[in-house]
């Protein structure tokens, strides 16, 4: 028996006995390893074990939690969550119901990627490192590998006992040209839920990038201000996640009386043509998941529907208090922190327009490509293309250096004005919310076009 | 600790064991209530061992797990790089004070109230607004011990209060917020709700800019927003050797205009950020990074100072749980002999920024940022008369801080990691919604 296994032990008997509205518990095990390169040299190997936990107590609607890595005195833990939970709360405690649920969910590929010999790891990512080094015109490179494997038991004082295990893989290559003092970069980024094949087999597409960052010193940056702009179904699946993702979540809404006003359900947010939609039960990808951090199974999530808002992200918290039915999005990135309301896979439904159809009558525009940056404020929201292009005519022009994208969601999801019919996933990405970053999710969308994008520029 | 060193020497030519154990307790509030209480107890242990000449690196976070930390650092020495330093013996270390002994000891219900005592006011001033605020508390221990006789150690307090308030109005939000941290428990919440209450105060009204090239005041906040991230990359040892910074073959040039001075600092008494000694066991200094707009110092932990063939700087930074790299702990902007006042007043039309979202998503190496202004206010004839929106702002810093037409005598620590000026800009690239 691994040392989770005797402490989950312990815990269910002393949560049953917890005089408190609800307790939960969770403990995790994990192996990671990782590896960086910056320029031709191998800058940091290395390999990670971690055992730890937590417990939350809910107590008259205030919470408590403790967090350890020691699972002695499990006992005196509990205590200081319930203590804890007491001191604040002063409400009526509510939360969606559940079943209780007593499962096992093993992980599901074929080869553990942390066991993989780091030989093996270490020989992929010189030849990516390689190709980058002989590119003309490069003057450095870095590379970020990481993998993971984790087991998590999580417990209720419902009599949850739900033992999950999953693994993860992230790259991130970036390319960096320099002259004259000026240096640009064009980067990738890829990972996938465990599955070392997703980053295997890119040689053709780092050569490219590498060649993408010298054409970048001779670019010209654009000239600031409005375009009609067409994403790629990478940059447009950042944009769902940033400029809609988000403001789902609702612990951001359900306290916030003004905005569960603009929320409501069944409000037009955009054209009939749009639907996006939230679902960790989606197979095998970086934000699938069986059961989220507190035991709610994950679900397909409509957000929005043929343009009208028709559901949103919820804990049971949440659910329970803007009477909704729970959708199983609350995350916790590890043992360290609560579970909050998160995204898991996000995307927009694909539509019927081809992308020579997009591009044909639009005189003067942007086509941004790749996925550099993004981040929300709930109303504004500004997101990177790590690839740009003049549209010119109805044909894609010269290469300009990268844009950021900026625009308030209200009215940028009205102005989105084609939907393609080529929805592509892009698993490159880690979300960060509050101090928990970064969580893998993984975005989706076909091309689109938006009209008056602001373009921040000279 | 001893244990895991024991064993690594037994195997590996040198070996250092690096521990970190914490204990913190936040207190949050969300929607202007009491919400949550989290304590966390935490052990990080760290192996990195020199075998063969090469670096193998592990970490765990039990001290017990002796045969698996050893075990995981030989298989990674196997391909790490080639260690061109030497762990440092023993050495002195200079009196950094980052300890008050009355944090451990602050009641849970002090820390409780100084959260009401921020939110009240706020909610008061503005009806209708949604407050968040966090009051936390911790203490860190570090310890290093290393195959040459080389150790040290210290111990931390830190104490930190910030609250973030968002205001709908319709579909238009308005997001304000500050905070502060220290190794002393904070007990005054005034400074803190007195910056909020200023902004919701300047926020009231709006104001359009045209989109074009304006003078621009960067207060603390928004130099920490916008201007930070270029200048940590580029003064970064690790860039420098790579030659990605655009400043690495500058040393001793003038590249700034003369009225920046720049450095870093981790010796300050009772920041949060300050130490006696960085990750590695190098004993802390003042770096000079910018002397009068020349170059002066880049800054190097132990590996990267070898490769460059200088000293580290005490700069060895463990962030991600990866092996020391480079990185600041104090920067500090040098005042300079203006007020933010004179700023505005000499400014026709104008922008203060106080938060650029999303500014760092640029070619950061290169010193650009671009990002829209979630908290800016238009300047008309020498008075703020309020709020911008749908606003980007974009710029060079190596451009930019070539021709700084003032710095204020007024500085302010941003989130225990920078103490500035408010900058003041000539001409900055502004775009707007038309």
């Amino acid at each position: 028996m691994t040392s989770i296994e005797y402490a989950s032990g312990e815990l269910a008997e002393l949560l049953k006995k917890a005089d408190v509205d609800y307790m939960e518990a969770r403990l995790e095990e994990s192996q990671s390893s990782h590896i960086t390169y910056r320029g031709q040299e191998l800058e940091s190997i290395g390999r990670t074990t971690a055992v730890g936990g937590n417990v939350r107590a809910l107590v008259k609607g205030g919470w408590g939690f403790f967090s350890f890595n020691s699972f002695e005195e499990l006992a005196d833990k509990v205590d200081r969550a319930i203590k804890q939970a007491r001191l604040v709360g002063s409400q009526k405690s509510r939360l969606a119901p559940v079943n209780a649920t007593v499962d096992s969910v093993p992980w599901e590929g074929a080869r553990n990627p942390v066991t993989i010999p780091l030989a093996e790891k270490k020989q992929l990512l010189d030849e990516y490192n390689e190709i980058i080094g002989r590119t003309a015109g490069i003057q450095t490179s870095t590379i970020g590998y990481t993998d993971s494997h984790k087991k998590t038991v999580f417990l209720s004082s419902a009599g949850s006992f739900i033992e999950q295990e999953r693994a993860d893989v992230a790259l991130r290559l970036a390319a960096i040209a320099a002259r004259d003092g000026e240096v640009q970069q064009v980067g990738l980024s890829l990972g996938s839920l465990g599955d070392f094949n997703a980053i295997q087999h890119l040689h053709g597409q780092v050569a490219e990038m590498a060649r993408r960052s010298v054409v970048l010193l001779s670019a010209p940056q654009v000239a600031g201000g409005e375009y009609t702009v067409v994403l790629d179904p990478v940059l447009a699946g950042v944009f769902v996640h940033e400029a809609f993702g988000h403001l789902s979540e609702s612990d951001f809404v359900y306290e916030n009386a003004q905005l569960r006003n603009i929320m409501t359900l069944g409000k037009q947010f955009g054209g009939a043509h749009l639907n996006i939609v939230d679902s960790a039960a989606m197979p095998r990808l970086r934000g699938s998941y069986r059961y989220d951090d507190e035991g709610v199974p994950a679900t397909k999530t409509y957000l929005i529907r043929e343009g009208k808002l028709v559901g949103r992200l919820h804990s049971r918290e949440t659910a329970a208090r803007m009477k909704e039915p729970p959708t199983g999005n609350a995350r916790a990135v590890s043992y360290r922190h609560p579970p909050i309301v998160r995204m898991s896979n996000t995307y927009i439904e694909p539509g019927d327009v081809s992308f020579e159809d997009m591009i044909a009558d639009i005189k003067e525009g942007i086509y941004a490509k790749n996925w550099y940056g993004g981040t929300t404020s709930m109303e504004m929201f500004t997101f990177s293309a790590g690839e740009a292009y003049m549209i010119r005519n109805g044909k894609i022009a010269e290469t300009l250096r990268p844009v950021v994208l900026t625009g308030n969601v209200f009215t940028t999801l009205q102005n989105i004005d084609a939907i393609g019919n080529d929805l592509e996933m892009n698993q490159g990405g880690g979300c960060g919310k509050g101090a928990q970053s970064p969580l893998p999710v993984a975005n989706g969308s076909p091309h689109i076009r938006i009209r008056h994008c602001l373009i921040g520029g000279k | 600790m001893e244990n895991i060193l024991a064993h690594a020497q037994k195997v590996a030519e040198d070996a250092e064991v690096f521990v970190v154990t914490a204990e913190e307790t936040e207190v949050h509030f969300e929607a202007n209530r009491l919400k949550q209480l989290q304590s966390r107890q935490q052990t990080s242990v760290a192996l990195r061992i020199i075998k063969g000449g090469r670096l193998g690196y592990a970490t765990t976070t039990s001290l017990d797990r002796v045969n698996e930390i050893v075990d995981d650092a030989v298989e990674t020495a196997r391909f790490g790089m080639t260690a061109r330093f030497r762990l440092p013996a023993p050495s002195s270390y200079p009196e950094v004070a980052i300890v008050d002994t009355s944090v451990a000891s602050v009641p849970t219900e002090t820390m409780i109230g100084l959260g009401e005592e921020m939110i009240g006011p706020v909610t008061t001033h503005t009806p209708g607004i949604i407050c968040e605020a966090d009051i936390s508390k911790g203490t860190i221990s570090v310890r290093i011990l290393n195959s040459r006789g080389g150790q040290a150690g210290y111990q931390k307090s830190f104490f930190s209060l910030g609250i973030e308030g968002n205001l709908t109005q319709d579909t238009d939000m308005l997001f304000v917020g500050e905070m502060e941290s220290s190794c002393h428990p904070v007990t005054d919440t005034r400074p803190v709700t007195d910056a909020v209450l200023q902004q919701l105060e300047l926020a009231k009204h709006r104001a359009s800019v045209p989109g074009k090239s304006l003078p621009v005041v960067f207060t603390p906040n928004g130099v920490a927003s916008a201007i930070l991230a270029p200048l940590m990359a580029a003064f970064n040892g690790r860039t420098v050797l790579q030659g990605a910074s655009p400043i690495g073959d500058k040393l001793g040039r003038p590249v700034f205009d003369t009225k920046l001075s720049l450095w870093d600092d981790p010796t300050v008494a009772y920041r949060p950020g300050s130490r006696p000694c960085d990750d590695e066991g190098t004993p802390s200094q003042r770096t000079p990074l910018v002397e009068r707009g020349t170059v002066a110092h880049f800054l190097y932990d132990l590996q990267t100072a070898a490769l460059a063939g200088t000293s580290s700087t005490g700069n060895g930074s463990r962030g991600h749980g990866g092996l020391p790299a480079p990185a600041p702990t104090a920067f500090t902007i040098a005042p300079g002999s203006t007020t933010f006042a004179e700023m505005i007043q000499d400014m026709k039309e104008g922008l203060v920024i106080e938060q650029l979202m999303g500014a760092s998503q640029s070619n950061v190496l290169g010193g650009e940022f671009s990002g829209n202004v979630l908290l800016g206010f238009k300047v008309e004839n020498g008075t703020i008369v309020g709020r911008v929106k749908d606003t980007m702002v974009s710029g060079n810093i190596y451009q930019m801080m070539k021709q700084i037409a003032g710095l204020s005598r007024e500085v302010k620590w941003v989130g225990g990691f920078l103490q500035t000026p408010y900058l003041y800009f000539p001409g900055v690239a502004v775009a707007s919604k038309t």
